[in-house]
């Protein structure tokens, strides 16, 4: 027991790093996505087919290939060629894969409101951008709750990945303390740093469902 | 009462044409509606009703002919055929003298009935919320469903819904009122609650278009029955007049089949 909490304080550590590259993340991929499922539905065809591309390229490569790509190879490429230090990469790389994600949830969640709604919105003189975010968000976000859950909680896993930058989150500390002690209880330790991560979400996620079904009633 | 033919019409509306694809639904529509006057517009299904009064308002745009709201033009066809619009915020501005009844209501789901009322008057005309909330709360006396204000839509009945519509619509003071087969989403019971509503407007000189399948309605509320069939609108008629004897043979075979 003993040696449980022992282990806590570095594994927590650990967790810190990865709640902060997920909480960066979510607060960054959220607005960007929702811009690119607003762009993707778009009237405007040129727009649409080129965040079209860029979803179908973010979600087509591996996210550990984009973060490796931004680490190493982003340096030497023309123009737009920065060197980013390990965690700001990281967090660059998971925010441009995570929105296109979102974006296609958002897109989904936008296309079903009812055409009705647009129609209503329109004869009572709202124009766009007002049915948009008056009408059609606040309806959307109802429908997206579900699946964002389910994408939130992968975001938290795979938070893991960046250990290949030798940045040191939960798995990573939890593996560096197993190579040491020969032991896997750090591996069970950091089980439950996770498995109470997403507790909370998954909770977070019914209330927040809870509270938009209340119009159903 | 259609007052003289001096005054400018509410609707004016010229050899309407209107494809979907190779399906022609309008075909040289012409109706004039005047101030104060009540239309109803009937015929059988597929016979374009709906999309000439969707294209009043803008939800359908029309391929050629000519429509005016007021005066105020809002399509026009050139000698070359080729037909234009006024600029979005022109339509828009012109689109804000009519209010528009849908079939299914489309009330707003994630907003109270009050809510539902004061949104546009808020967004659109910037009205203070006082303000707003003062008329919606007058129309929903009206419509009888004030002690309904702070319900969600999905707990009324059908009716209900679309009374709520009905103030919705009112909320912005439109000179002209649409109803797209208010009545025809509503189990049989609850259509007389809508009826007496539209009623009423009809008897405080609403200008309103009407298309419906209700025979009652249109005999003892309209002033003028529009028939259309095949995507012409073949009679405009006093309703006295037009239940007496259409004139027509397909309006009168109408007729014989719906009473």
């Amino acid at each position: 027991m003993d040696y449980v909490l022992s282990l806590l304080g570095p594994l927590a550590q650990g967790a810190g790093v990865t709640l902060k590259l997920f909480a960066i993340t979510l607060a960054l991929a959220v607005p960007l996505g929702l811009v690119l499922a607003l762009a993707r539905v778009s009237r405007w065809k040129a727009l649409s087919t080129f965040v079209n591309g860029y979803i179908w390229l973010m979600r087509g490569t591996p996210l550990m290939l984009q973060m490796l790509f931004i680490y190493f190879a982003l340096p030497f490429v023309p123009v737009v060629g920065v060197r980013l230090p390990d965690f700001p990469a990281a967090v660059v790389a998971f925010a441009l894969n995570y929105a296109a994600y979102f974006a296609e949830i958002f897109r989904a969640g936008i296309q079903s409101v009812d055409r009705g709604q647009y129609e209503a919105a329109k004869v009572l003189g709202m124009n766009y951008r007002q049915t948009m975010r008056r009408i059609v968000l606040p309806q959307m976000v109802r429908s997206i709750l579900p699946p964002m859950s389910n994408e939130t909680i992968t975001l938290v896993k795979d938070t893991s990945l960046i250990y290949v930058l030798a940045l040191n989150d939960l798995l990573r500390a939890a593996r560096g303390i197993v190579q040491r002690d020969f032991t896997t209880t750090p591996f069970i330790v950091a089980a439950a740093f996770y498995l109470a991560m997403t507790l909370l979400l998954t909770w977070g996620f019914q209330r927040l469902e809870k509270r938009y079904a209340k119009y159903d009633q | 009462m259609p007052s003289t033919t001096s005054e400018v019409p509410m609707i004016e509306a010229r050899h309407l044409h209107k494809a979907f694809g190779a399906n022609q639904v309008l075909r040289g529509v012409s109706l004039q509606v005047h101030r104060g006057e009540v239309v109803a517009v009937i015929g059988p299904s597929g016979s374009g009703k709906s999309t000439f009064l969707r294209c009043l308002n803008h939800l359908e745009t029309i391929d050629s002919g000519h429509i005016a709201i007021e005066g105020e033009t809002l399509a026009t066809t050139d000698a070359q055929g080729r037909c234009a619009y006024v600029p979005d915020a022109e339509v828009r501005r012109i689109g804000a003298k009519t209010g528009m009844v849908f079939q299914h209501f489309n009330l707003f789901p994630h907003l109270t009935v009050l809510e539902n009322l004061i949104e546009a008057p808020r967004v659109v005309l910037g009205l203070a919320r006082d303000a707003a909330v003062a008329r919606a709360e007058a129309l929903l006396e009206k419509v009888g469903l004030l002690p309904k204000r702070d319900n969600y839509p999905a707990r009324l009945s059908g009716g209900q819904k679309q009374r709520v519509a009905i103030a919705r619509a009112l909320c912005m003071q439109p000179d002209i009122m649409l109803f797209d087969e208010p009545t025809s989403a509503l189990d049989p019971e609850l259509t007389g609650e809508v009826l007496r509503t539209m009623r009423e407007l009809a008897e405080e000189h609403m200008t309103m278009l009407v298309v419906t399948h209700e025979m009652g309605f249109a005999r003892e509320v309209a002033n003028t029955v529009a028939f259309m069939d095949q995507g012409e609108l073949i009679a405009a008629l006093p309703a006295v007049q037009f239940f007496a004897d259409p004139g027509h043979e397909r309006a009168r075979a109408f007729l014989d089949h719906m009473l």
